[in-house]
């Protein structure tokens, strides 16, 4: 990467209201991203998961209340100055008909460039190492319409990283991934956060993932921001059935050490009662 | 996946044969040649059929006089012939044809949906009701009537982004409250022709059609000033429009400002619609299939250049079968171009609900 990104970007919420027109998705929601770290936003659907991540990124302006990054009010800096510090992936990017992977990825670059001086050297750099680390170079000159699901997702992915921001915001960035290419996806992360130093931001349906992969855990409940803090301490029993309404176990992940949620559900009773100690073999009878 | 990360820092600069680098270097240029060479042919392809359509007519004059004419050498009555009769002509339908090109290039990227250019969603119908008021009504000169076609084209384009626009422009709303505008528009334009005067009326009937004949240097210079003026403009806003492609959230994302440079862009179609349709009246579908060709010639989303060079050519080859098929009458270039455009348009509407998209 040419222009590696540093650490030390802040990003923060201050008491913002978040609303479509008249519809309050969030009130008085204040958080703080920690610069250099992965952060998980977690909660059931309709929360207000993505429109807190959107309010962060710009693309919503808080009804009240501010998002500041480096300490300045964000829809107060010119746009094309955020872009070069804070890159997001939306949840429903179009892809133009027939655009090539290697002129979508090579779109992430508009931030850096200017007028006169369009394509540099350390745009090639950024678009060709985005696409070997996503793995999607070998499909540079296909048409982004004829590819499956995961690997558009895995070429979007890579225009947001060759935006190659220090702060990286995405929305689900595992939908439509097999399990083998969410590990990927999810490792890719790591490995920019810590070669680099980038603080991500992600939405995450998968609590297991979310323990595993982040620092920082904020679970979100109609708006408000229930708890935060690393995974441990964020993800346990109280919490699911408090945000989803859930009843779980949760165990330690044999392979990270990691919470891991266990659900319980409505067939399960018996497994449940087992699980609450009063006797293992029973359910196998 | 660490691996990868290392070796291609390694590599950096370095590029040896075979490395990511020169792989998508590779890709990019063979994309920016083949555009290049796309428009160099179309150019040339518009060069020949503006010489052409200068030389044919009841006087032709022979193709090799042509170059050496415009510029006021030759025998006896040919430079005549080709300044004052030919030549506007043959520019006006370049510069309309050009103008045409770009503005459903802009409109059909920015709704992304190719039913979405100026001749369907009614801001030529708008230029032309507000062209008709001044001709049936005012009686107007030319210079009104193209200032009219302009005030109509944006009172027109205005409307319909105000009723269209629901928490960021939508295509399919744009589509559909586009064809609803146009069909009143028509319908205003149909009552004024029945108020209007019988001389009024076939000025006003010929002009309708979307008519190259008997331009003059006055059809010329409002077409040709607004496309001096916009080519830089529409060269600057591309690479927004390119991003806006992306959807507004992933533009806002990568720092365009989204209303701005959208609002930009569509006040650049508008006038580009609104002054070919005051050069030439409301001449049918060049708009609406010179992008969709273009975009297939290059094989890029967004192609500004090649859809202007194929709305030039579109309109050259129509005027000159307009001219010549049933010649010595000449029909309106728009019944050409109507002929060529509505098969293209039921192709598009039967796939299209096929597939589930667009309109």
């Amino acid at each position: 990467m040419t222009n590696s990104p540093q650490n030390g970007h802040t990003l923060e919420a201050q008491h913002v209201r978040l609303a479509y027109d008249h519809m309050v998705v969030a009130d008085d929601l204040s958080l703080v991203v920690p610069a250099g770290k992965i952060t998980c936003i977690v909660g059931a659907n309709a929360c207000g998961k993505s429109t807190l991540l959107r309010a962060l990124a710009r693309l919503l302006r808080p009804q009240c209340g501010e998002v500041l990054l480096d300490g300045r009010a964000i829809h107060r800096l010119p746009t094309k100055e955020v872009a070069t510090r804070l890159g997001i992936l939306p949840q429903s990017p179009i892809a133009p008909d027939g655009i090539t992977v290697a002129d979508l990825v090579g779109r992430g670059r508009y931030p850096h460039q200017r007028w006169l001086q369009q394509w540099s050297l350390g745009d090639e750099d950024a678009v060709t190492s985005a696409m070997v680390l996503t793995g999607t170079l070998d499909l540079a000159s296909r048409s982004v319409d004829e590819l499956s699901g995961g690997q558009r997702q895995r070429v979007w992915i890579a225009m947001t990283l060759a935006q190659g921001t220090p702060l990286m915001l995405l929305d689900e960035p595992t939908t439509f991934l097999d399990l083998a290419h969410q590990v990927e996806v999810l490792d890719l992360l790591v490995d920019l956060n810590q070669r680099e130093g980038r603080t991500i931001v992600l939405v995450l349906h998968d609590l297991n993932q979310a323990a595993r992969y982040s620092h920082h855990v904020i679970a979100l409940k109609q708006g408000c921001v229930v708890a935060a803090g690393n995974a441990a301490a964020v993800i346990t029993e109280e919490m699911v059935a408090d945000v989803f309404d859930l009843r779980c176990r949760v165990m330690d992940d044999p392979v990270s050490g990691t919470p891991m949620v266990l659900p319980i559900g409505r067939h399960m009773d018996v497994g449940a009662e087992a699980a609450s100690g009063r006797s293992a073999s029973k359910s196998l009878v | 996946m660490s691996a990868t990360l290392s070796g291609l820092q390694d590599c950096d600069r370095r590029a040896p044969a075979g490395d990511p680098l020169r792989i998508s270097r590779r890709i990019r240029r063979a994309g920016i040649s083949r555009s290049v060479a796309v428009g160099t042919v179309l150019a040339v392809c518009v060069l020949m059929l503006f010489c052409v359509s200068i030389s044919v007519g009841d006087f032709p004059v022979p193709l090799r006089d042509v170059v050496p004419a415009i510029f006021g050498h030759g025998d006896n009555r040919i430079p005549y012939v080709v300044q004052t009769l030919r030549l506007p002509r043959a520019l006006t339908a370049v510069l309309v044809g050009g103008a045409l090109g770009f503005s459903g290039a802009i409109f059909q990227s920015l709704a992304r949906n190719p039913l979405a250019s100026p001749d369907i969603i009614g801001i030529s119908a708008g230029a032309s009701a507000s062209a008709v008021f001044v001709i049936v009504i005012l009686s107007g000169s030319y210079a009104m009537v193209a200032g009219g076609a302009l005030v109509g084209g944006f009172v027109t384009a205005i409307v319909i982004y105000v009723v269209a626009y629901r928490r960021g422009l939508s295509s399919y709303r744009l589509v559909l409250v586009g064809i609803g505008v146009s069909a009143m528009l028509t319908a205003v334009t149909n009552y004024l022709m029945t108020r209007a005067e019988i001389y009024d009326a076939a000025r006003a009937t010929v002009w309708l059609t979307g008519s190259l004949n008997g331009r003059g240097w006055e059809h010329v210079r409002p077409v040709g000033i607004a496309m001096v003026v916009l080519f830089p403009v529409v060269m600057l806003l591309s690479r927004g429009l390119r991003i806006l492609q992306l959807g507004d959230d992933a533009a806002t994302g990568l720092g365009v400002n989204v209303e701005r440079t959208r609002g930009a862009l569509i006040a650049v179609a508008v006038v580009l619609a609104a002054v070919s349709t005051a050069s030439a009246g409301p001449i049918a579908f060049v708009a609406f299939v010179a992008s969709p060709i273009a975009r297939r010639l290059v094989r890029t989303p967004l192609t500004l250049i090649p859809s202007a060079l194929l709305g030039a050519l579109v309109l050259l080859v129509s005027d000159l079968i307009a001219r010549r098929v049933f010649s010595p009458t000449e029909l309106p270039v728009g019944v050409v171009t109507g002929v060529i455009g509505a098969p293209y348009l039921l192709w598009l509407l039967a796939r299209s609900n096929k597939t589930g998209r667009g309109g």
